[in-house]
């Protein structure tokens, strides 16, 4: 049983086509990257994914239950969580406190109203430990969020959606528009995730896809043009025509 | 600090009662606004939900408070409870057609349903007394103990204490959880679904939530003063609930109060001289905070006191 | 019933010239502006003094208050309006309700709260037999004049270079600025236009719609149903909003004086329900 599957996916903008009968299936655990050039339709097929679109034909399967239906929210519950290509993050509230309201979200108390916040301990703990294991300082914890590097920022994004312990974990673009310097920490919280958690990698960087992935889907014009490991898909001649462009990598 | 400060706060509004014996309607009115702008800044400061129509709760809860009595039951603390249910019945009702994603649809429906209300009230004078007001409306004694006087003594700390009760409770609100939800969904609409938080219903609790503080405010207003008009249900409330608001500090509870009462007060100093000048300075305070920008007294008392320190 | 249908017809188009402007600093600025109504109030004032106080032809009145109703529209848009583009919305809420105060209280100072009056020339009032009814020699000038503002404006929109911009910029503003269209330039002279026309509005609709301080606030309900049933980037869906909404406010008055405005203001929300897509739901998409 498939992770996360897709069965025939689509979706249409008025005529146009951006996912086209897209299948997928990400085995328990599994390194599956998602590339393709600008306008294949790989965020139109996270937002399809994580609920934030509705698709005009297909269905969504997590764990092999159908969720194409489910809101957004109701994926999360069931262990679905994403991060966002451009940072969705709290500008005013700090690290510490948007992982313990995503931890709070976790735990279903967000609709309690009377023990204040802060009394959840446990909760508050959870969020600083793992904020410690992205290599986040105290004071950045308890900075307004607004006030931390793009790098940093970049980590919380991944963190918040850490919060959420998720079966399965939608990395969109992760190290886009990190400098250098700062790339480091993210390529690391990547690599360093649980086998538990399966992981779909959206991304342009192909070091980082090569260097991750172990299945790789190329999207071109909405649809599969290829699916296979790594070194399969770099040496597929349609995929270098369409994407890759050159000679086979590495 | 904080706590000597908030103590500091309320004594001194108590204060009032031996200070300024003269003003105590005045100061009533204060406190009844405060919390009109209290239920204002649970939903446009914490949940940022932008209304025009939250007179249509105030009023709500006046006439509804204002009908109880004059129908016979004129028991004040039952008459702010079923002030309350009505209005967040109403909240909850109207929540979905107000939620409906985007500024300005929520502007615009709220302002068309507190025009609809108070249109309603205008021609059912046989119901609410239309333009009259509403007449016979009589208070029994708080807690069957304090006789509501014509100096406004009873209905001062009265409301003062209805006052505080409910700000322990918006304050316990804010800090909890479903407080923070809030303030994560005017942060970020976008990310709270990712989450796994239902935003529309965290929404609609707290729009519910909003709207029966109105209500017990507007009842708070018919008991003391035992007479409604049409003034409750008003788009000048609504628009002057936002501007005590904005005064005070978006998204703070002292700053949501601070602004009722020195609103409240300028009001009074200034419509004395004259109506139209007040509703000059009234304009020109409204244009002078939107360029401005967000923090209000409260953004301003903190800043001084970060320079100072 | 003849005269119903005319007075609603007359004061459908009134609100249209009135509320036109307004669809566009909603579409194109998504900027939330209730003083919109203040410019047809200080047209119709603008039109009253210059008619009853100076003794000007009322022609050249209505000229006179929509150039500088448009004039004022473009110093504020300039020195005010301006710094709160891109802002929260309930700033802008505040200092367009600020702008609505201030205008109030001014003109309250000025002229009084009492409801303005002017005498129309000699060759605009009494009636004309029709068929057997007498019809306003008003209204049917009204119906005219804001015909002939509706197929300029069409015109303008459609076959114009500027109008062609006007509609990618309302589209996507974005997506125009990409393609090196002066969106805040086009916008300050929309702005202008829209806030001429409000003006032209408030000075003819003097004898049908009344004229007092209140007038912004008023008639602001109106406008706003007007852009948010019509749409932003044509002429015509506000056009067809206004006549509706003429015609419905007319009849009710006429025929269930009981109920007031409150057929109105259902009508609004109805409609907001109902038809929550065109202007608002692309606002609410941004």
């Amino acid at each position: 049983m498939s992770a996360l599957a897709t069965e025939g996916l689509t979706r249409d903008f008025g005529g146009f086509r951006a996912v086209a009968d897209v299948s997928l299936a990400l085995a328990e655990g599994a390194r599956h990257a998602l590339i393709g050039p600008n306008g294949a339709g790989k965020t139109t097929l996270v937002n399809l994914l994580s609920g934030a679109l509705r698709p005009s034909a297909g269905r969504v399967l997590l764990g092999g239950a159908e969720i194409t239906a489910l809101p957004q929210h109701a994926r999360v519950k069931r262990g679905l969580a994403r991060t966002f290509q451009v940072n969705q993050l709290f500008p005013d509230l700090t690290p510490e406190g948007a992982v313990g309201l995503a931890v709070l979200e976790r735990q279903g108390l967000t609709g309690r109203w009377w023990r204040p916040a802060a009394a959840h301990a446990a909760e508050r703990e959870e969020a600083r430990a793992l904020l410690a294991g992205l290599r986040f300082s105290a004071a950045e914890m308890r900075a307004p969020t607004r006030s931390l590097p793009y790098g940093r920022q970049r980590l919380l994004e991944i963190a918040l959606a850490l919060a959420l312990r998720p079966r399965v974990l939608l990395l969109d673009e992760p190290a886009a528009g990190v400098p250098p310097g700062e790339s480091r920490a993210v390529l690391e919280a990547v690599a360093a995730l649980p086998r538990s958690v399966t992981v779909l990698l959206i991304e342009h960087d192909m070091d980082l896809v090569f260097r991750f992935a172990e299945r790789i889907t190329v999207l071109a014009q909405g649809a599969v043009l290829a699916e296979g490991p790594p070194a399969a898909i770099a040496r597929d001649p349609a995929v270098r025509a369409v994407y890759l462009g050159g000679p086979a990598h590495g | 600090m904080r706590p000597a400060l908030e103590a500091g706060f309320w004594l001194l509004a108590l204060s009032g009662f031996w200070l300024m014996p003269e003003q105590l309607p005045l100061l009533g009115q204060a406190a009844i606004a405060a919390l009109f702008v209290l239920s204002l800044d649970l939903l446009v400061g914490y949940a940022g939900v932008l209304t025009l129509g939250h007179a249509a709760f105030f009023g709500l809860g006046a006439y509804g408070a204002g009908l109880l009595a004059q129908q016979g039951w004129g028991e004040p603390l039952s008459g702010l409870l079923a002030a309350a249910l009505l209005a967040g019945l109403l909240g909850l009702l109207t929540a979905p057609l107000v939620l409906r994603g985007g500024d300005l649809p929520a502007l615009m429906v709220t302002l068309g349903l507190s025009l609809m209300l108070g249109e309603a009230a205008n021609k059912l004078p046989g119901l609410t007394g239309g333009a009259d007001g509403l007449l016979g409306v009589e208070i029994w004694p708080v807690l069957g103990l304090f006789r509501f006087d014509l100096h406004g003594r009873t209905a001062f700390l009265y409301a003062l204490a209805v006052l505080f009760l409910l700000f322990l409770l918006a304050r316990r609100i804010t800090a909890s959880p479903f407080g923070l939800a809030l303030r994560g969904i005017r942060g970020n609409a976008r990310r709270m679904p990712a989450l796994g938080t239902p935003v529309r219903r965290r929404l609609v609790a707290a729009y519910a939530l909003s709207a029966a503080y109105a209500g017990i405010a507007g009842a708070l207003l018919a008991q003391t003063t035992q007479f409604v008009s049409l003034d409750a249900l008003s788009f000048q409330r609504s628009a002057e609930g936002l501007l005590m608001l904005v005064l005070g500090g978006l998204g703070a509870l002292y700053g949501a109060m601070l602004g009722a009462i020195v609103f409240t007060l300028a009001h009074h100093l200034l419509s004395e001289m004259s109506p139209l000048f007040w509703q000059f300075w009234i304009g020109l305070a409204l244009v002078g905070l939107a360029l401005a920008g967000r923090g209000g007294l409260l953004g301003l008392g903190a800043a001084l006191l970060g320079r100072r320190a | 019933m003849l005269t119903v249908l005319l007075d609603g017809l007359a004061a459908g188009m009134l609100l249209f010239v009135l509320s036109v402007g307004l669809s566009v600093t909603l579409g194109l600025m998504n900027f939330v502006n209730l003083a919109h109504g203040a410019f047809g109030m200080a047209g119709g004032y603008l039109c009253v003094v210059l008619l009853n106080r100076l003794g000007l032809p009322f022609l050249a009145c209505l000229l006179a208050a929509a150039l500088c109703t448009g004039l004022l529209g473009l110093a504020l848009e300039r020195l005010l309006y301006r710094r709160l583009y891109g802002r929260d919305h309930l700033e802008q809420v505040l200092f367009s309700i600020g702008l609505v105060f201030i205008a109030g209280a001014a003109v309250d100072w000025l002229m009084g709260a009492r409801q303005q009056l002017i005498t129309l020339p000699p060759w605009l009032s009494g009636r004309v037999e029709l068929g057997g009814v007498g019809l306003g020699v008003y209204r049917l000038f009204l119906i005219a004049v804001c015909t002939g503002l509706l197929l300029a404006l069409h015109l303008g929109l459609v076959r114009t270079r500027f109008g062609s911009r006007l509609r990618a910029a309302v589209d996507d503003a974005v997506v125009a600025r990409g393609l090196g269209i002066p969106v805040e330039r086009l916008f300050a002279v929309t702005f202008a236009l829209g806030s001429g026309l409000a003006g032209l509005g408030g000075a003819l609709g003097v004898e049908v719609l009344g004229l007092d301080p209140t007038f912004p606030l008023k008639y602001m309900v109106y406008f706003l149903i007007v852009v948010a049933v019509g749409g932003a980037n044509t002429v015509i869906g506000p056009f067809l909003a206004a006549i509706l909404l003429g015609l419905v406010d007319v009849a009710g008055k006429y025929y269930l004086p009981q109920f007031g405005a409150f057929g109105i203001y259902t009508a609004m929300v109805a409609l907001l329900i109902l038809r929550p897509q065109g202007l608002l739901a692309r606002a609410a998409a941004r």
